[in-house]
């Protein structure tokens, strides 16, 4: 079942190394639907296998939250916002294009990653 | 109003028509928008379709209590409140007192990525949250094209869009859509196929360097409506549609009278002057004197204390007044009195509509008797002859049904008069006037005078005659023309001829009181002649008389003396 507005994550106040960030994703769907379901699932497989707990993942249903719509001005359904790290991306439909969701997180290269890894501190966690 | 449309064995059904509130274009579609269904407004950029969607909603929210949600894919709501503020709709008390919700909805292509199938759900969950939290009516999505240059998938538009009508016609929702004009089809994307109940088109023309500005109801499921282009404002109290189907020919006549302010060109028509609410032509050459000619109906029309609206396209309101006082007539003091207004403007100002429109909202606004516009030849460098005439018949058809007597003056040149004397205008616009008064300038005995004649008056008797018009201090005169032996005369060879005769005629009167005189004597001496002789008479007459009594005396006397004789000689027979 797809809860609402509750956090899914694992870990938060872990310490990170530098470079590795918290991914704070929104799926806002509307209602049970088969897409609804299916980007769910997908997205739990793709934060599994690629942030690997170092996401917060809210699920808003907008069927019982109409409201919450204008805010991250969404139309289509499904979509997932990522909101950290920066940029804000959107992503929209049921997330079964693997490569376009890497993609569209900023999750696709390598050399992605290697650049967080330079010492890019968007957290201010490293102390000078 | 409703509109009605037939369904299977004659049975009726009406279409009901949310009235859209602006001026024309409930007319020209019998009602207003179909209620309940969507209604596409395509047109190019700046072709009014946000201020019509707009003016829609406002005016479902004053005037008939259904609130409105506005949706906007493109411009910001700031600048959409703003730009409303300037045209004197109040967006922000519309939406302070929940009559009207405003949402912009913001899509950045840059920023999305497409990972799957998806719907527009989300559209028609902000979409029906704004509704009910409002409870509204009426529905604005501007424009809704734009969703199709956000996404890619185009078929996913589409179909949603198609749900989308589908969902608000179910609501009972009355929704404008409006959509960028396309090339070969109405619309860019061909919104057309499923918003099919009415689409209506804007279009912005440039003619003569002006623009015009025509709005066409390309469909309408169910209703009749006006096919045709339709000239349309957009002013400072927003939108008015100037429909055509305004010239019904329906407008009473009156019989009324009114007097020309020239007591004798009152005679030449009637005895009484124009019919009230009729259209009176004046035309001339340059300097004729056709405006004044208006001045003294103007001044006539004020003294019964009934309002002027003087449209001036060639002077100003001060040199009018100047040029006029100069023949005796005082404008000014009907200014002051307020019975006399000016609208002094330059033809080449707007376009034909919008002058249109600004007379009548003048007209509207004054409520004159009279409306005078002079000239109207200047009207025709504005448009081609075909709109100059649709537009002076809009007008005179708008001023008799209010029963307003108007005057027009037309600027003709020599070209136009032929040697056979017909008239002739341009456009023939002298068809839309009922009476045509005509200036004319003659030539002879090396000057020019003006000469005036009535070529038409319809309904009443008019004097065939040519009259010298003449301008003086004391204001306008109008004399007998003479034919003399060289022809027409006018002027100072009127003026000669004049005199002559009025001297022939004291010659003359001398003569009769001469012999007159002479009779008398005559009579005088023959009465004496006759007393003389009647005298004589009776003197006779008195002789006879004695003479036959002494005769009669005698025979009587003469027969006694024989009785006496014969008494006494019978005694001794």
């Amino acid at each position: 079942m797809i809860m609402t507005t509750e956090p899914k994550h694992s870990k938060k106040s872990k310490p990170e190394p530098a470079g590795e960030k918290l991914y704070v994703l929104r799926l806002y769907v509307a209602g049970q639907t088969p897409k609804s379901l299916t980007a769910f699932a997908n997205l739990k497989k793709i934060c599994e296998v690629h942030l690997k707990g170092e996401y917060e993942l809210e699920v808003i249903d907008l069927m019982l939250n109409p409201k919450l719509a204008t805010g991250d001005q969404i139309i289509a359904i499904p979509t997932l916002i990522k909101k950290l790290p920066p940029p804000m991306r959107r992503l929209i439909g049921d997330l079964s294009n693997t490569e376009n969701v890497l993609v569209g997180l900023d999750l696709k290269d390598g050399v992605k990653r290697e650049r967080y890894r330079k010492g890019f501190d968007p957290y201010g966690k490293k102390a000078p | 109003m409703q509109g009605k449309a037939r369904q299977g064995k004659g049975k009726i059904l009406a279409l009901e028509k949310c009235p859209t509130g602006i001026q024309g274009l409930d007319d020209i579609t019998d009602g207003g928008l179909p209620k309940g269904r969507p209604t596409l407004i395509c047109g190019g950029a700046g072709s009014g379709k946000t201020l019509i969607a707009m003016d829609f909603l406002a005016r479902g929210a004053l005037d008939h209590g259904e609130p409105g949600v506005y949706i906007t894919f493109e411009e910001r709501k700031d600048d959409l409140v703003k730009n409303f503020a300037s045209m004197g709709l109040d967006l922000e008390d519309l939406i302070r007192k929940k009559k009207l919700i405003v949402d912009q909805i913001r899509i950045n292509p840059a920023e999305i990525t497409e990972t799957g199938e998806f719907d527009l759900e989300g559209l028609f969950i902000r979409l029906g949250d704004h509704i009910d939290t409002i409870g509204a009516k009426r529905v604005a999505l501007d424009t809704i094209e734009a969703l199709f240059s956000a996404f890619s998938n185009a078929d996913i538009i589409r179909s949603e869009l198609q749900r989308l009508f589908l969902w608000i016609k179910d609501r009972g929702i009355t929704a404008i859509v409006t959509g960028e004009q396309g090339e070969r089809t109405l619309t860019r994307f061909g919104l057309e196929e499923y918003v099919a109940d009415c689409v209506i088109t804007l279009d912005n023309r440039l003619v003569n360097q002006i623009s015009t500005r025509r709005v066409r109801v390309v469909k309408y499921r169910g209703s009749k409506h006006g096919a045709d282009e339709y000239p349309f404002l957009i002013s400072e109290d927003g939108i008015t549609v100037l429909p055509v189907t305004t010239l019904s020919l329906i407008h009473t006549a009156s019989s009324d009278r009114v007097s020309t302010g020239i007591g004798r060109l009152n005679t030449m028509l009637g005895g009484k002057g124009f019919f009230r609410g009729s259209s009176v032509l004046v035309t001339g050459e340059a300097g004729t004197g056709k405006s004044s000619i208006l001045t003294a109906f103007i001044d006539a029309t004020c003294r019964r204390k009934e309002c002027c609206l003087y449209f001036a396209f060639e002077e100003s309101q001060s040199q009018i007044i100047r040029n006029m006082r100069s023949i005796g007539y005082d404008l000014q003091q009907w200014i002051d009195a307020d019975l006399l207004r000016f609208h002094a403007i330059r033809p080449s100002a707007y376009g034909l509509e919008m002058h249109l429109a600004i007379m009548i909202k003048r007209i509207h606004e004054f409520g004159p008797k009279v409306v005078v516009i002079d000239p109207i030849s200047n009207l025709f460098p504005v448009g081609d002859e075909i709109q100059v005439r649709s537009m002076l018949m809009r007008l005179i058809d708008y001023l008799k049904s209010n029963d307003i007597t108007s005057l027009y003056t037309n600027l003709t040149n020599e070209q136009t008069l032929s040697p056979g004397g017909a008239e002739f205008t341009q456009a023939h616009v002298s068809s839309l006037m009922d009476s045509w008064i005509a200036l004319k300038m003659i030539e002879g005995n090396g000057e020019r005078n003006r000469a005036l004649y009535v070529l038409k008056s319809r309904g009443m008797a008019h004097s065939n005659q040519i009259r010298e018009f003449v301008l003086s201090d004391n204001g306008i005169e109008l004399f007998d023309v003479y034919i003399g032996s060289e022809g027409v005369l006018l002027g100072s060879a009127r003026s000669v001829q004049e005199i002559k005769e009025r001297a022939g005629k004291l010659a003359r009167e001398q003569e009769i009181a001469g012999k007159r005189r002479d009779l008398e004597l005559k009579k005088r001496s023959m009465e004496t002649d006759i007393a003389a002789l009647k005298e004589k008479y009776a003197q006779e007459e008195r002789e006879m008389r004695v003479l036959t009594e002494q005769d009669q005396g005698r025979k009587k006397l003469m027969n006694g003396e024989r009785k006496d004789m014969a008494a006494h000689r019978s005694a001794d027979r």
